[in-house]
């Protein structure tokens, strides 16, 4: 073997990630009724037992609808973590039972990852999560995982969608059932099934109006009580426009798509047309998505036991999939489709990148690039030409998805949008990568980097040939040029 | 059942491949390019966008072609000239000044720059930077933009690109390569480019061609927008990345995975917690964006040769394949390399330069376990 072969590739990753500050038997992230839940199981049996949930996430997060759409329509007690850590507690005293069991509740903690040994990755010293508070990052070990995450808003655009007051069922729910900081009125709802009902029901308890419930398709989607009896509802009709003063949405205007409108007064439009199961950690760590319309859309693979792809992560709750009678895709396909037919090309799909209706459809590039001439011979059309839609290759060209937002908001739109543009099957769902929330660079940042990691950094792979200028390359010179760019080039 | 064929089959849509077949079609010629997935799937769309590649013989090449490159293409690459490269340690420093003097040596003006000189050319450096280097050429452009404009241009010029179509063998006949095996059939060629990255090894063995690579995963992550900076080309700390004209800082660096990866690709490209240890060194190197968000992470699979040089090569057997691997610095030097490879398809030899170091030959006395004399090997089968 040559002097300089030792066997060992010093910038390599092997052995330089950390271990994780503590490991326990099982974690579970989220804490809702779900994840509790199990929790309270997994401590009756014995166990050792963690339970992670972001609530209450940070006032600066909402403002960037994560993990819901919350549509700036939240009060500033939200700003108040005290008194939102206590509404956390009121609204599920099963918390204390957990605490009271000895389970370990850390709240307003992030999961921003997962990572285990599976295909291209096997660096691992041992399964972990990456949890976050407002200061730091850390990664803790499990023997078990269980994933409680729940579900995400699915929200779809129109003209003024993208205005104070325009937000999601279950940034509604979180905002009225749990933090008790919702700062509406008057709400009009989109869609008439599960999800439409159950959000006119928390609308009605907590005293707030419901002007009106609308509905794309020709009849209500689920069974209207008679105690709803007196709110009207809109069938085979959409949103055209939402009208915005100093704070936000003042009225809208509904009708046909074809026509005509009339305008409703509200302070407040909540989308109830469809959540999607938050699968994110799972996905960003590895576990196989199936398309299960009957499940909510994109869910996890399970096994009858709940057991995901990926050894010793479960998943249960909204998060496994949802229980919903109606077929989840066609029906918010039907409201896209819907929508589209009002407001023209240039309503914003994605609003962290201003991306709009014609833009994405044309696979245009963001703004601040110029357009050449032969960029308007390219579409969506012209794309599926080549193969089949593929929304990580529109989101590179357009940016659509690419936003702070990490596409909370306009991922699954777009999706509905390319396919009823190209007339497609449901296109395959854009990935998910960590971190899984938006984390400061310096919140993230590992300051307690392992000398092993600081030792063997490289800038590229440490390979002393590679940088070799050709013209020294077999002279004299070559082996001074003979260099790598690591802090420590022993 | 046999599909249309090319006058030139180019075996894989990375930014090399397409590059070739963007060249060879400038040149009238009827090129076909096949991808087992979408175009600069992997690590050509995956990577930092760095344009500066002062080792190479394709370097003057590459300086001269990427100020055109949107004009040639007709669509935006996002090329933007000049690096500002940063020290935050004197080990950094002096690597710094060692890749600065290389500049020069070739004539392109690298100047060595002051702590006040790199905070006033970059407002997000850390005032406690320890100066570095001002390149005033090189630059970076966005790699997923660019593979797209360069398989639009080659659509333009009348080449045909066939994606999801992987290449699984080839046909021979006198001493040449007649044809090209797939899924979705076969496809007849007078000459064939086989630039697959990893992939490449295992298609060349098809041909009686040993091609020494290995593979390994990087990774990079980007935050959220931050105000523009004079210059977006700013690295250094340990790290490669650039501003992009969004704002986005994306940076990458730090160790690499070694893989195994099979004839079909990479199996996937996870990210792991390496992610935190970039994000400390940005938020050393740029402390004013330090309460920027990362909001995404990626990795690429990159595959390397022996000596971490390219190899590109036009065969005496079969005589009309023409091989290329750019050895994990491929993008940057992509408008250069392409050019080159179409010469060697067209004329047998690069009419810009020499790239007579860079021919597989110099690995005839490899050992067979190469791999694992320099620790290159996957870790379960290092049974670490």
């Amino acid at each position: 073997m040559p002097p300089n072969f030792d066997g060992i590739d010093r910038a390599a990753i092997n052995g330089k990630l950390p271990r994780p500050e503590r490991t326990v038997q099982v974690l579970i992230i989220g804490a809702g009724p779900a994840g509790t839940a199990a929790a309270i199981s997994e401590a009756k049996s014995g166990a050792e037992v963690l339970l992670v949930d972001e609530n209450p996430v940070s006032a600066s997060l909402m403002g960037l609808d994560t993990p819901l759409y919350f549509g700036g329509r939240m009060t500033t007690a939200v700003q108040r973590q005290e008194r939102m850590l206590e509404q956390i507690f009121a609204s599920n005293p099963a918390l204390e039972e957990a605490l009271d069991l000895g389970v370990e509740v850390a709240l307003a903690t992030y999961a921003w990852g997962a990572f285990v040994n599976g295909p291209g990755l096997a660096a691992m010293p041992q399964p972990v999560v990456g949890l976050a508070n407002e200061e730091r990052a850390w990664l803790v070990g499990f023997d078990k995982l269980i994933l409680a995450t729940g579900a995400r808003d699915i929200p779809l655009a129109f003209p003024g969608w993208d205005q104070p007051g325009v937000m999601g069922a279950g940034g509604f729910a979180a905002l009225v059932e749990r933090y008790d900081a919702f700062a509406g009125r008057r709400i009009v709802v989109l869609g008439s099934g599960e999800l439409g009902l159950k959000t006119v029901s928390l609308a009605r308890a907590k005293g707030l109006e419901v002007v009106a419930i609308v509905e794309a398709l020709p009849q209500a989607q689920a069974m209207v009580g008679s105690d709803l009896a007196d709110i009207p509802l809109l069938t085979g009709q959409v949103i055209h426009s939402a009208y915005s003063g100093l704070n936000g949405v003042e009225r809208i205007s509904v009708g046909p798509v074809g026509g005509p409108t009339r305008e409703l007064s509200c302070d407040t439009v909540v989308m109830s047309i469809g959540m999607a199961p938050a699968v994110e950690l799972l996905n960003a760590a590895g576990g196989v998505l199936v398309l299960d319309s009957q499940r909510g859309g994109h869910v996890p693979l399970l096994t009858s036991q709940g057991a995901t792809t990926l050894p010793n992560v479960f998943v249960i709750g909204d998060s496994a999939g949802l229980g919903t009678p109606q077929d989840s895709q066609s029906y918010q396909m039907a409201w896209m489709r819907a929508l589209l037919g009002v407001g023209d090309e240039q309503v914003i799909v994605c609003q962290c990148e201003e991306v709009t209706r014609a833009d994405l459809l044309g696979v245009q590039p963001p703004n601040y690039l110029q357009r050449p001439e032969k960029l308007a011979g390219r579409d969506v059309h012209t794309l599926l030409a080549d193969g089949p839609i593929n929304q990580d290759q529109i989101k590179r060209l357009t940016r659509a998805c690419m936003g702070a937002c990490q596409a909370r908001r306009c991922r699954e739109q777009v999706a509905l949008t390319l396919a009823c543009a190209t007339q497609s099957a449901p296109i395959p769902l854009a990935g998910f990568r960590a971190p899984v929330r938006p984390l400061p660079l310096k919140v993230l940042a590992d300051w307690d980097e392992a000398a092993a990691m600081t030792a063997g950094w490289d800038v590229w792979f440490g390979i002393p040939s590679q940088w070799v200028p050709y013209v020294d390359i077999g002279t004299e010179r070559e082996a001074a040029q003979m260099v790598t760019f690591s802090e420590d080039p022993a | 059942m046999t599909g249309k064929g090319a006058s030139v089959v180019i075996v894989g849509g990375g930014v090399t491949g397409l590059s070739s077949a963007w060249w060879l079609a400038r040149a009238g010629c009827d090129v076909l390019v096949l991808d087992k997935g979408i175009v600069g799937w992997e690590a050509s769309g995956r990577n930092g966008g760095g344009a500066s590649h002062y080792h190479s013989p394709l370097y003057a090449e590459e300086q001269r072609l990427w100020p055109l490159m949107d004009d040639l293409l007709g669509y935006p690459t996002e090329y933007r000239r000049e690096r500002v490269i940063v020290a935050m340690s004197p080990a950094q420093l002096a690597s710094y000044h060692k890749m600065a003097a290389n500049f020069n040596a070739l004539g392109y003006a690298a100047d060595h720059i002051d702590s006040r000189q790199a905070l006033d050319l970059a407002p997000l450096v850390s005032p406690q930077n320890l100066g570095g280097i001002h390149v005033k050429f090189g630059g970076h452009a966005n790699p997923q933009r660019t593979v797209q404009a360069y398989a639009w241009a080659i659509q333009d010029l009348g080449g045909k690109i066939i994606q999801n179509c992987a290449v699984t063998g080839f046909q021979t006949q006198g001493g040449k390569v007649t044809a090209v095996d797939t899924a979705q059939g076969t496809f007849g060629c007078d000459a064939v480019v086989v630039a697959a990255g990893p992939q490449s090894s295992m298609l060349l063995e098809k041909l009686g061609i040993s091609l020494p690579l290995a593979a390994a995963r990087a990774e990079m992550i980007v935050t959220e927008p931050a105000p523009l900076m004079a210059i977006g080309g700013v690295d250094g700390n340990g790290l490669y990345g650039r501003q992009t004209l969004r704002g986005n800082l994306a940076y990458g660096g730090g160790p690499h995975e070694w893989l195994d990866v099979s004839a079909t690709g990479p199996a996937a490209r996870p990210t792991t917690p390496l992610m935190r240890n970039l994000a400390k060194r940005v938020a050393e190197l740029l402390p004013s964006a330090a309460h920027l968000r990362v909001i995404r992470s990626w990795a690429g699979i990159v595959e390397n040769t022996p000596d971490g040089r390219p190899v590109i090569e036009r065969f005496n057997s079969p005589s009309n394949l023409t091989a290329a691997t750019m050895s994990g610095v491929g993008f940057g030097l992509s408008p250069a390399s392409g050019h080159a490879i179409a010469d060697l398809v067209l004329e047998g030899q690069c009419s810009f330069t020499d790239l007579s170091k860079l021919a597989l030959g110099r690995f005839a006395d490899l050992p067979s376990d190469w791999r694992e004399q320099r620790g290159w090997v996957a870790i379960s089968s290092a049974g670490s």
